[in-house]
């Protein structure tokens, strides 16, 4: 059988996005290698630390482990589409108002995910975002700095 | 010299750092994420084994699979491995590295030493190509026996270094031997010493291995050009060390490779050796084109350089009212596959908190077939102060003494003399012990069961070293401020604030670069705590150079002697005519020759500042039928001399007590009898995610090091130093258990639960 | 990774022609937490790759009019706890939903995927045992129903012919008077493999007094889930108490069979069994009452 590469098409941080790729590329690789969105980071490439987090349709998942042909049709969401001409988004703000970050290699997993449990929960408790983060790993921060930052966040969009 | 004023206007404050909305939006590019036109991937072919002999590598099945443009072997390094060249690590030793263990730890040449030793690398038109490729190679190898930990390193009779001489105090024994060198120091009589003590413990304790944990696995990308000219991209603690340790690999003059450092996600010390630029480099040499390589999560848990486990016997005798007289220890290191693990910084920081006029410690570094180990945040005094200060704790429990009023006794203060030979300068032992026992978290009551408390403290000497900054002065006032610290942790902002403070400037008036190093002069590690310091210095010289340019061109304009002018709040104006003012901004903005500040410095090895203190307090609560530790509230106190960037040094604080709690309770390499790792992930080696960990409070605590204009000392490993132990005194305090092994897993405290009660009920049978 | 080829069929009987055909070629893609992270290790190497996300059957949640539950096997955990149907008629679920990875892995992994992964440590099967589920499973030649608990052979093995697919799984509708718990031990808080998993399903007599029937099942204490033989006839209509619960509970310890490896030692693996069977069971046993 020939190999050949497939051919997909999707939208990417509201843009309609196309690309060709073989099935054995994960869509992180296909977000990183083919079409050079570098912000989305491969940590582990296993599902275990969430560098490598996108909203794919309603949700937020590892894009190690989701094949690029499998994003044919989808609405994507990477770090690259979060601020907006206007400004940075509020959780992005937060992360640098706080010192959320320190070397800055999870944080696009961090604010996607966070961003996504602001849109569902505008007021969690310190219990629900250690609940819902725990799937992404930081090393550097401990932690603590990035749950202040997710509740200055969800103050600010609660303030509108 | 700047006095250290109390009242800065930009040092102290919390400025919105210069690369933060590059990171929080995706743009900052770190090694993996760079590409260039014409762009190969590189896959490595690894050691199966542990120990052998290499005999034959044949690679023609990889050769001929359509994509492969290159293979290469140890082969390919120019000239004689037979030479010792000075690594970063070797700085505090005064130490140089044989060039043949640096060569083999990038492509092996004769021997396999540990599983994921590199020993063949391909370069192809794809990553999954290149994959192929090397499962395509056919390595030949003879078995031999494996040497998996101290004590089989100093007993069997299977030799790792057929050439290694033990070094000891200071000559080199010959004989077949594992164990590459024997330090030992020594204050005053300890053994008649000990004869003396009202009550003296001895413990002896074990740590598994453990690795840094950064997220960001290695990449580096090379391209070697007709010219001869060399140039890498990588991820680096350290772009100067890593040209010159490339270039002593590969062969080549210094000159001829060029280094541009990337962002950086993580190291921990884990990232000053190299590892792939070497590859990449030959791997382009052979093709013509840049080639970059990417590690695996398990190429970074199984073949860069996590910490050693060690075996450690510490002794303490005190007096009845508690002064230590004596003090003696015996710590093991593996030093992985090649010599040099941290057991000298463990022996300078045992009993680095502590006034102990009787003082032995003997340190082995031991070879044993497993990958060679590299610097993790304060690298040896983590395991040292284990076994010191869970020792201390038994001891005030012992005497009936509180635990911080024991430490408080005996602590280290200026002038006390280590054993290992230097004597304290300013520090800040006393303020942190105080700042501990004075605290709300330590004197608020424990009411529950299975509920304990445990306070630890550390130290770790930090370094100096070379660091070279640069400074242009832009005629709308602004300052592009010119260094060579690769930026882990915000520094590029921490030091702009110092230069930024000379000039009277906002610090988002200073434009700070991390550049190549074609482009600034030699800049040492970013590590051993010195960025913020040593550069910062630099940069506060560069300033300083700046200002003093600037003061004899408005001294040229108005005619007057330089003498008569003075800078203050921005405003440069005569002494002796106050009509005579001009601003920064519009004397910047005249015309003239530019104006470039230089700063240099060299700021000594080891012990740079004085060094950091820090120490923990920690709330535990134990499951008693699962064994299943809770941290329920975690203090972090520590010296930084002087805070330029609170919520920095806040987030080193946690930063390495969250480190320190995931060794404490879950981290370690499982291994089995033929050496290989099995919880080589993220699944199996549990670091601690956001669900783990309480808020971690910090307390910064200021006691200015004696030289530094702002008093500033580093403050990045400390911290990581005294969770161990604390939350082992914790451990202790909530179930009765004293522990002695890292890390302290749930299995393991239930069975000390399970030994204990039947102790008990053994004890009241009789 | 090797090459693959992939499809996405989007009918059933799509997938099951090409499943007949490739047999042991065929990976079966639903979430792809477990397939792809087996793949790139080069544990298995299936070379066609056939997603089942677009089928309907695999995709649906059906309550019939007994109040039995069917899960479409492609269904990802998060929205089996964000199913209102679901959680109202079965809310024990949730206990091994959302404790499967974290929440990105529970965005995409499904229970059909978590069952025929066949982990012994899959954190849906014991919960699932113990609830009498049943597994409905379709080929190009027939369909057949079995028992959940009859599924497994081995570690990572099921008795799935290479030609059949488990389309749904069905969890029986119980008792008003019943409960069920899933807990389970692992080091961290979240995102471990359990070291030891107990499932406990309960039903009370009508006083909730006495057991009427007790079904436990376990996870990572064997080369497969373990449903623990014989409990009913020891305890059904003993009065609940410490002593009836233990003798649960001890029941579970005495079936496990655990093996010693880097994620538990077997004494400490009989040790959990005995401890969070009883927890559960107590859990149950409140849920139960409610």
């Amino acid at each position: 059988m020939t190999q050949s590469k497939t051919y997909v098409r999707c939208t990417i941080n509201g843009d309609d996005t196309e690309f060709l790729c073989e099935p054995r590329q994960s869509l992180l690789e296909c977000l990183r290698d083919v079409l050079r969105l570098t912000g989305t980071k491969e940590g582990c490439n296993d599902g275990n630390c969430g560098a490598c987090t996108i909203m794919l349709d309603d949700r937020i998942v590892t894009s190690c482990l989701v094949l690029g042909v499998e994003a044919n049709g989808k609405n994507i969401t990477t770090i690259e589409g979060l601020a907006s001409p206007e400004g940075l988004h509020p959780v992005q703000q937060a992360f640098l108002e706080e010192a959320a970050l320190q070397c800055g290699i999870c944080t696009p997993g961090f604010l996607i995910a966070s961003k996504a449990l602001l849109d569902i929960n505008p007021n969690p408790t310190e219990e629900e975002i250690r609940f819902w983060l725990a799937n992404n790993l930081c090393r550097c921060t401990g932690y603590d700095k990035i749950v202040r930052a997710v509740v200055k966040a969800g103050e600010k969009i609660r303030e509108g | 010299m700047a006095t250290k004023k109390k009242e800065y206007k930009v040092i102290g404050s919390r400025p919105v750092r210069h690369d933060g909305v590059d990171k929080v939006t995706g743009k900052a590019i770190y090694s993996a994420d760079f590409s260039i036109a014409d762009l190969l991937h590189g896959k490595v072919l690894r050691s199966p084994i542990a120990h052998g002999v290499i005999k034959n590598i044949d690679t023609s099945k990889a050769e001929n699979l359509p994509g492969v443009r290159a293979i290469v072997t140890a082969k390919d390094f120019i000239g004689s491995s037979d030479k010792n060249i000075e690594i970063a690590e070797d700085r505090n030793e005064g130490e140089t590295t044989r060039l043949k263990y640096l060569r083999d730890n990038v492509l092996a040449s004769d021997k396999l030493l540990y599983i994921g030793q590199p020993v063949v690398a391909v370069a192809a038109t794809s990553p999954h190509i290149a994959e192929e490729a090397i499962s395509l190679i056919n390595l030949e190898f003879e078995t031999l026996e494996p040497v998996l930990n101290t004590t089989q390193g100093l007993n069997s009779n299977s030799i790792i270094h057929e050439e290694l001489q033990t070094k000891e105090l200071g000559a080199k024994i010959p004989g077949n031997t594992n164990l590459a060198e024997h330090i030992q120091h020594k204050l005053g009589d300890p053994e008649e010493a000990f004869k003396h003590a009202e009550v003296i413990v001895e413990r002896e304790l074990t740590t598994e291995t453990v690795h840094q944990g950064y997220i960001e696995p290695h990449a580096a990308t090379a391209s070697w050009s007709n010219d001869g000219r060399i140039t890498v991209w990588c991820s680096t603690q350290g772009a100067f060390p890593a040209r010159d340790t490339t270039a002593d690999i590969l062969g080549v003059p210094i000159s001829q490779v060029k280094v541009v450092p990337l962002e950086i996600g993580g190291g921990f010390g884990g990232k000053i050796p190299v590892y792939l630029e070497p590859v990449a480099a030959l791997l382009s040499k052979a093709t013509g084109h840049p080639v970059k390589l990417v590690m695996s999560r398990k190429e970074v848990f199984e073949c860069t350089g996590p910490t050693p486990g060690t075996l450690m016997r510490v002794k303490i005798g005190a007096d009845k009212s508690g002064k230590f007289i004596a003090a003696q220890a015996h710590l093991e290191f593996e030093a992985g596959a090649f010599p040099g693990s941290p057991v000298a910084a463990g022996s300078y920081c045992v009993f680095a908190a502590y006034d102990i006029p009787n003082v032995l410690i003997d340190g082995y570094d031991i070879v044993v077939n497993k990958a060679k180990t590299a610097a993790y945040r304060a690298p040896g005094a983590t395991m040292a102060a284990f076994a010191t200060e869970t020792v201390v704790d038994e001891l005030a429990e012992k005497l009936q003494m509180d635990p911080m009023d024991i430490r408080l006794i005996n602590t280290a203060k200026k002038g006390t003399r280590r054993a290992d030979g230097p004597t304290y300068p300013t520090i800040g032992c006393e303020e942190v012990i105080k700042t501990i026992k004075n605290s709300e978290h330590y004197n608020s009551p424990i009411t529950e069961p299975y509920v304990g408390r445990g306070v630890a403290i550390g130290y770790w000497f930090n370094v100096g070293l070379e660091s070279a900054c640069t400074i242009s002065l832009s005629k709308d006032g602004t300052i592009n401020l010119i260094e060579g610290s690769t930026d882990i942790g915000g520094t590029r902002t921490s030091i702009a604030m110092q230069a930024a403070e000379v000039l009277g400037l906002l610090p988002e008036e200073v434009i700070p670069s991390v550049v190549d190093t074609d482009s600034i002069g030699f800049t040492s590690v970013t590590g051993g705590s010195r960025t913020t310091y040593a550069t910062g210095w630099a940069a506060y010289d560069a300033a300083i150079d700046v200002k003093n340019q600037m003061i004899s061109k408005i001294a040229g304009i108005w005619s007057i002697d330089v003498d008569n002018v003075e800078f203050e709040d921005g405003v440069f104006f005569s002494k002796q005519d106050t009509e005579l003012k001009i601003s920064f901004k519009e004397l910047a903005a005249k015309s003239g020759a530019p104006i470039v500040g230089r700063g240099s410095v060299s700021k000594g090895g080891m012990g740079a500042g004085g060094g950091s203190f820090a120490g923990a307090i920690v709330d535990v609560k134990i499951d008693p039928e699962t064994g299943k530790t809770t941290v329920l509230k975690f203090t972090c106190v520590q010296d930084a001399g002087k805070a330029i960037y609170p919520s920095f040094v806040e987030g080193q604080m946690q930063g390495g007590s969250a480190q320190g709690i995931g060794w404490a309770l879950n981290e370690e390499y499982f291994m089995t009898d033929d050496g290989r790792m099995t919880n080589s992930s993220l699944l199996d080696y549990r670091m601690p995610t956001s669900l783990d960990l309480p808020m971690i409070d910090t307390i910064i605590v200021e006691v200015p090091s004696d030289g530094h204009p702002y008093g500033v000392r580093g403050i990045g490993e400390a911290n990581i130093v005294s969770p161990p132990a604390a939350v082992a005194n914790a451990i202790y305090h909530a179930t009765g258990v004293r522990q002695s092994r890292l890390p302290m897993n749930p299995a393991s405290i239930t069975k000390g639960l399970q030994d204990h009660h039947s102790d008990i009920l053994n004890s009241m049978n009789c | 990774m090797k090459w693959i080829d992939y499809s996405s069929p989007e009918t059933l009987a799509e997938a099951l022609t090409l499943i007949n055909e490739y047999q042991k070629d065929a990976g079966i893609l639903a979430g792809g937490t477990d397939l792809i992270v087996k793949m790139r290790a080069d544990r298995i190497n299936p070379g066609q790759i056939i997603d089942i996300k677009s089928i309907p059957e695999l995709n649906q949640v059906n309550i019939n009019s007994n109040n039995d539950l069917t899960i479409g096997s492609a269904i990802p955990c998060y929205k089996i706890y964000n199913n209102t149907d679901i959680m109202n008629l079965r809310p024990e679920l949730k206990d091994s939903a959302s404790i499967i990875g974290g929440t990105q892995i529970q965005g995409r992994a499904s229970f059909g995927g978590n069952i025929c992964n066949a982990a012994p440590s899959a954190d849906s099967v014991p919960l699932l045992i113990s609830l009498n589920t049943t597994c409905n499973i379709q080929s190009t030649k027939g369909e057949r129903t079995i028992p959940l608990q009859d599924l497994f052979s081995g570690p990572g093995q099921t008795i799935l012919e290479p030609n059949e697919l488990m389309v749904s799984i069905t969890i029986p509708n119980q008792s008003s008077l019943s409960g069920a718990n899933y807990i389970r031990f692992i080091p961290r808080n979240e995102m471990d493999i359990a070291v030891v998993g107990a499932g406990v399903s309960v039903t009370l007599s009508n006083d909730n007094k006495n057991f009427e029937s007790v079904r436990v099942a376990l996870a990572s204490v064997g080369p497969t889930p373990i449903f623990v033989e014989g409990i009913n006839k020891e305890i059904s209509g003993q009065e609940i108490n410490d002593e009836s619960i233990r003798t649960v509970s001890n029941m579970a310890k005495n079936a496990s069979k655990p093996i010693s490896d880097m994620r538990g030692t077997v004494e400490f693996r009989q040790h959990l069994c005995e401890v969070l069977t009883r927890r559960a069971l107590i859990t149950a046993i409140e849920r139960a009452k409610e």
